[in-house]
């Protein structure tokens, strides 16, 4: 009996997802104690209902569903994230910014040049989208190419269109925001029936990027490449291309997650797409229980920290705390967060662990 | 031998970096020479406007030499900025409220240093933390924009808006009156700063090590050195120098607010990298990081000088230019490999 559980209770310990997992929970045990404190009722976190909108239409609504929508960016974010930082062991901080430029540049052609408001658009959306598609993936080629051809370290690489890209998306909308009244473009950020349209695009994303990944041995590669891109090139793997690869790969869904953010609000708002998000994406990331250092990526650990970031932000919402003061706690669980991986607090309770064994040992002889 | 040839090929950096410097400034001089780009003052406004800058990209550089970085530099900047402006609101005086920035400064970078070197997190996650900490400590501490204006503060009034007047390079204006060319008193502190920190990573043991971990970690631990300890006080000294960087920032705006100083961690980087600072550690120099900074002021002058060009040009060109410095950075490290073998 006592065997059983303790090698349930290893298995527990070594499965990849335990730290997103629990972090997850901890934030809906958070909420729980605040309903109860505040007298609400204590799974209101969970309750789904249909509410009716003014249109006419049902939709979904509940805070689960508020979580799934608002962190479909960063989910979508993190996919792209995961795979820059196994293959290349350094992250991609230009993510927000090529975000505000591709819905800049999605914009401007939907509005024409130096329109900020409109009701029409000048062309077809399916051009609009494929342009703010084929914007990331040319961010993602560039940040690729001074990555993988040129060996510059992924900070300093991606630092360049960090700063630039969201300045030529001003450039781009003439400085000024782009307002598109239209309803077509802002699908992409409302609801298709009851669903909140960015859940299923994280979703489609998500299955495209499982199914590649698990029907083709690109991940694998690109964990080997991760692991020491000098023996997978020796073995016969290409391992710059793979690594530009990873970067348009993350350029491409920044596209898709500027497009959703800006069709969220009908509009193309430079100097605030995107802001930060780089920095919730590599957080996710690391929430997920993969190390920054490369090599082995767990996907499904990135995309439970996305959300998991977004259950703390709307957490601390719910708690009362302002948009501007919530970084401060976000802080405090990111260092809670890495201090727990840290290889030297691992190594104390490793050795905790074994005297503890060791005295056990003793106390039977 | 070859470290000679190593050092040759970094010299060489730093050269291309101060000849790109003069010749931007002389463009500007050129072609804006009628609306007084010539004058000394232009220059000595560069260095006003960018003194906060110029300490914290010192700090930076000793960062970036143990091939770490530190992206809370920005936020810290706005921290300090609100704590100088609140304190002083609430009738604290101008010498204790700057002893208390600067003790902030020692205890942020305590907490992060240790962070980094003794539970060997990666630097980048420790500072993002800092950075997020920064800026949402500045929230809760006031939302509004808060000015110090004289009556809240007459000494650190005074301190801002103390002339230095040189005895040198003035003009006259088209009024008739001698413009004697002038600094202010958070240019000596900058200046001040940089002499120290210059002659600190020549000369001291600390300095050396510096260095010594940046080039191998592994190396530097077998030498004896403690790297830990050494990377702890590289974080606490870029926090003090960043601390002491908000103050001139303070000095310059007079104001605190949420949003002041958001991406100076990424100026204060890139006039490193532009400086000639490798971020893989061990090479580098504040005095490049120096020009760097002025490389950045010097465009945002010329594009301010110029009036018609939107207000996001400085960003592009400065990433331009970042783009050309790491590529020829790259390109000499791939020589230099070729060499060596």
């Amino acid at each position: 009996m006592s065997t059983d559980s303790s090698s349930l209770w290893n298995k527990i310990k070594s499965w990849p997802l335990l730290l997103p997992v629990v972090a997850l929970i901890l934030v809906m045990a958070l909420n729980i104690l605040h309903d109860v404190a505040v007298g609400a009722n204590p799974l209101s976190f969970f309750t789904i209902t249909l509410n009716q909108t003014t249109s006419g239409g049902t939709i979904l609504y509940g805070r689960i569903i508020d979580i799934l929508n608002r962190g479909s960016e960063v989910a979508i974010l993190a996919l792209g994230m995961t795979l820059v930082v196994s293959s290349s062991a350094g992250t991609d901080i230009s993510v927000g910014s090529v975000m505000s430029l591709s819905a800049s540049f999605c914009c401007m052609l939907l509005a024409g040049f130096g329109v900020t408001s409109t009701n029409e658009l000048r062309v077809p959306l399916i051009v609009g989208v494929l342009a703010a598609f084929a914007m990331g993936t040319l961010c993602g080629c560039f940040n690729g190419t001074l990555v993988a051809y040129f060996g510059i370290q992924p900070m300093v690489a991606t630092l360049i269109l960090f700063s630039a890209a969201r300045a030529i998306g001003l450039l781009v909308c003439n400085n000024m925001i782009v307002y598109i009244r239209n309803a077509t473009f802002g699908a992409f950020g409302a609801f298709t029936g009851p669903l909140p349209t960015p859940i299923i695009i994280a979703a489609i994303c998500i299955a495209i990027v499982a199914v590649v990944l698990r029907k083709t041995s690109l991940g694998m590669y690109i964990q080997s490449v991760g692991i020491n891109s000098k023996a997978s090139r020796i073995a016969g793997l290409n391992s710059k291309r793979i690594i530009f690869l990873t970067y348009v790969i993350c350029g491409f869904f920044a596209g898709v997650a500027g497009l959703v953010n800006s069709s969220r609000i009908t509009s193309a708002d430079s100097n605030n797409i995107g802001l930060y998000y780089e920095m919730d994406a590599i957080l996710a990331v690391a929430l997920g229980g993969n190390s920054l250092g490369g090599g082995k990526f767990n996907l499904a650990g990135s995309i439970i920290g996305a959300y998991t970031i977004q259950a703390i932000t709307t957490t601390l919402y719910a708690l009362g705390v302002s948009t501007d003061q919530a970084p401060v706690y976000k802080a405090i669980i990111v260092v809670i967060i890495v201090a727990i991986q840290a290889p030297p607090v691992r190594a104390f309770f490793r050795k905790r662990a074994n005297a503890k064994a060791f005295g056990k040992e003793a106390a039977k002889a | 031998m070859k470290k000679a040839k190593n050092i040759n090929s970094n010299t060489l950096l730093l050269l291309i970096t101060v000849v790109l410097f003069i010749a931007l400034y002389a463009g500007g001089c050129i072609v804006y020479s009628a609306k007084g780009f010539t004058h000394l003052q232009t220059f000595l406004n560069i260095l006003i406007t960018n003194s906060g800058l110029i300490c914290v990209a010192c700090g930076l550089t000793v960062v970036m030499l143990t091939a770490g970085i530190d992206i809370s530099v920005g936020s810290l900047v706005a921290m300090d900025c609100m704590m100088l402006a609140v304190g002083m609101r609430n009738g604290i005086g101008a010498i204790p409220m700057c002893l208390l920035v600067l003790i902030t400064g020692v205890v942020f970078g305590l907490v992060q240093g240790s962070l980094i070197g003794y539970l060997n997190i990666q630097p980048f996650i420790v500072t993002m933390a800092g950075m997020f900490f920064g800026r949402g400590m500045t929230a809760v501490i006031c939302t509004e924009q808060v000015s110090i204006t004289q009556e809240i503060n007459a000494t650190f009034y005074k301190w801002a808006n103390a002339k230095i007047t040189l005895p040198f390079g003035g003009y006259t204006n088209n009024k008739g009156k001698y413009m004697a060319p002038f600094v202010r008193v958070e240019v000596l502190i900058a200046l001040l700063v940089l002499i120290i920190i210059f002659l600190m990573l020549r000369y001291t043991r600390f300095g050396r090590a510096l260095y010594a971990i940046g080039g191998s970690e592994q190396s530097a631990a077998m030498m004896g050195l403690n790297v830990k300890a050494t990377k702890m006080k590289a974080y606490m000294l870029s926090s003090v120098l960043t601390s002491i960087g908000g103050i001139c920032y303070c000095l310059n705006t007079m104001a605190g607010s949420v949003q002041q100083a958001t991406g100076l961690e990424m100026d204060a980087i890139s006039s490193a990298v532009i400086g000639g600072t490798l971020l893989t550690g061990g090479v580098g120099n504040v005095l490049g990081s120096f020009i760097g900074v002025l490389i950045n002021g010097t465009i945002s002058s010329i594009v301010k000088t110029n009036g018609k060009l939107a207000s996001s040009w400085p960003n592009i060109l400065t990433a331009a230019l970042l783009f050309v410095f790491i590529v020829i950075q790259s390109l000499f490290a791939a020589m230099r490999a070729r060499k060596n073998r």
